[in-house]
């Protein structure tokens, strides 16, 4: 029996000639993932063990994000305990504030991850890098501490679920409709314990950003991890931003899978998830008007350069509706950076929104955007659950940046066709 | 190894944002962690849960974020075992590695209601529940992670293996 490109990858990190769903394997990590929420139990489950050494401080990357800068005492001693670790244990990869971003779009952006790795992070969304061709998947903190001073993690190999693409989006439709559209079709729990595999001709219409949006939210289908095909598109990608070397892994043709799901992307049209599920997508077309208090634009889901962009092109010369409260959040500073020098921050800020340093700040209902009981968010963050960004009666729409841009506008859930876009 | 206790019971897909809501991960100190456990969707299981209770769920409990703040906060409230039909992957994980049992049995979780109380052997799978007197053979644990539990979490089994 063949294997999928996710197995393929275990069995040459565990050092294997082949591997089959169910195996329990001990495998070789090339990235070690943490935040400044996760890393701090791992820190402490690390002075536990005998030996309190890092297997290879090059392959840590240790990034304060979720609730920096620091947003009250607690959060501020948790990075002074992820900084003092990362300074004592000499870590390459620890960024500072200046130099940060969302975890998941930071990696990428400085080459530290590249097709053909196996990589392991203390967060749920670490299922981004498969985007680039890698098999990445989300840990909790002993994991973390575990892989930091042994290299190592144990798997158990997934079956995997076969999504081919085809065809090509529409104006205003992204990788975030792509995913809620799966999300929808399977269910949170659709892809429990295994990989989503993308695959077909529709892969090459799909931006690097796309990729990492879609991989990105693998784990609110339940999957152990999300992966594409290595193309054109994500070599240049990985030749601009990493100077490490790749491996290109494709599954065998005889490889199985256990469903097989087909989309064609001309047909998805913009998507949001309703409370409190992620699975619970509709067209936007089809929902009438739903009023919203707040827009969120940001995460390790949508923050990208990408979604930026297209925001600005919804928002520039335009204003917010009165009393809307519109939140735009780079994903790094890299990102930042070059909104600012294309003009876009100034646009944003002339629209009436507000723009913030990169956090995962709200996303998780941490500080920057928090909800009263009764209010509505259009989100580009990842989930929709219950008090996620706030009270436990506020509820969040989770949709792209198309749609968040257009919603700060209307004060309605809406998409820029609707305002002749 | 055996526990003993009452049931919470919850439905389908209960996240870890309502296991410890993110607003409280500020710190990782499992008692204060476990002040807010169910917070968001039982605001009475901080007061009502006793050392040795189970909490029997539905599909995919522990869905969401990787935080092991969530299995930390529902040992650290007493809870001996947490039973559900399925497991969210990176939960089960997390919960084998800090030593939390976890039991997957969609028989004993359709069937077991709250309130009810509940034993059970470790060693052999055996869900009883005792108000009912209804039996049920949960899934046991591959020999890869008897060892981590029997070690009481992989950090100590890797001590152990060195």
């Amino acid at each position: 029996m063949g294997m999928t490109m996710s197995q393929k990858i275990l069995a040459a990190h565990a050092g294997l000639e082949t591997v089959e769903p169910g195996q329990l394997i001990e495998a070789n990590l090339d990235l070690v993932l943490g935040n400044d929420i996760t890393s701090p139990v791992a820190i402490h489950e690390m002075e536990k063990m005998k030996s309190q050494t890092v297997f290879d401080k090059d392959k840590i990357a240790l990034v304060p994000d979720h609730f920096v800068p620091n947003k009250d005492i607690k959060s501020a001693e948790n990075c002074a305990c992820v900084r003092n670790f990362a300074m004592k244990n000499e870590i390459t990869n620890y960024f500072e504030v200046g130099e940060m971003g969302i975890e998941h779009a930071l990696l990428p952006e400085k080459g530290l991850t590249v097709a053909g790795d196996l990589i392991i992070g203390a967060d749920s969304h670490t299922c981004t890098y498969g985007a680039e061709g890698a098999f990445s998947t989300g840990v909790g903190s002993t994991d973390m501490a575990a892989g930091m001073a042994t290299g190592k993690a144990w798997f158990k190999v997934p079956s995997a679920i076969k999504v081919v693409l085809k065809g090509k989006l529409n104006k205003w439709v992204s990788g975030k409709d792509v995913i809620l559209h799966l999300i929808g079709e399977i269910g949170v729990d659709g892809a429990l314990y295994k990989s989503l595999e993308f695959v077909g001709e529709g892969v090459k219409e799909l931006t690097m950003d796309d990729r990492f949006t879609i991989c990105n939210m693998a784990i609110e289908a339940g999957a152990k991890n999300g992966i594409f095909p290595v193309d054109e598109k994500t070599i240049a990608y990985m030749e601009e931003h990493s100077k490490k070397a790749y491996t290109v892994y494709e599954a065998d043709e005889d490889a199985e899978y256990d469903q097989t799901i087909e989309i064609d992307l001309s047909t998805l049209k913009a998507t949001v998830a309703f409370p409190h599920l992620p699975e619970n997508t509709h067209t936007v077309d089809s929902i009438g008007d739903v009023e919203v208090n707040q827009v969120v634009i940001g995460s390790c889901t949508n923050g990208r350069y990408d979604d930026i962009k297209t925001a600005y092109e919804i928002l520039k010369g335009r204003h917010v509706k009165k009393g809307m409260r519109v939140i735009i959040i780079p994903a790094t500073q890299d990102i930042y950076l070059k909104a600012v020098e294309e003009g876009m921050i100034s646009a944003f800020i002339k629209a009436g929104a507000v723009v913030s340093t990169p956090t995962c700040g709200p996303c998780l209902g941490g500080y920057m955007g928090i909800l009263a009981a009764g209010e509505r968010c259009v989100s580009t963050t990842n989930r929709n659950f219950v008090g996620r960004m706030g009270h436990v009666e506020s509820e969040i729409y989770l949709a792209s940046p198309a749609v968040a841009a257009a919603s700060a506008l209307t004060g309605k859930i809406s998409t820029p066709d609707e305002l002749g876009l | 190894m055996q526990a003993k206790g009452t049931v919470f019971k919850y439905g389908d897909n209960v996240d870890t944002d309502v296991i410890i809501p993110a607003r409280y991960l500020n710190t990782s100190v499992p008692a204060e962690l476990a002040e807010h456990c169910m917070e968001d969707i039982d605001k009475s299981f901080t007061s009502k849960v006793h050392k040795g209770d189970i909490i029997v769920a539905n599909k995919n409990f522990g869905c969401g974020s990787s935080r092991e703040h969530a299995p930390i906060a529902i040992k650290a409230s007493g809870i001996s075992c947490v039973i559900a039909e399925t497991f969210a992957r990176i939960f089960y994980r997390n919960s084998i590695n800090i030593g939390l049992p976890i039991i997957e049995c969609p028989e004993a979780a359709k069937a077991i209601g709250a309130g009810d109380e509940v034993s059970i052997d470790f060693d052999s799978g055996l869900i009883t529940d005792v108000t009912t007197g209804q039996k049920f053979k949960g899934q046991a644990f591959p020999p890869f992670m008897q060892k981590i539990i029997k070690a009481e979490g992989l950090i100590n089994y890797i001590n152990e293996n060195k």
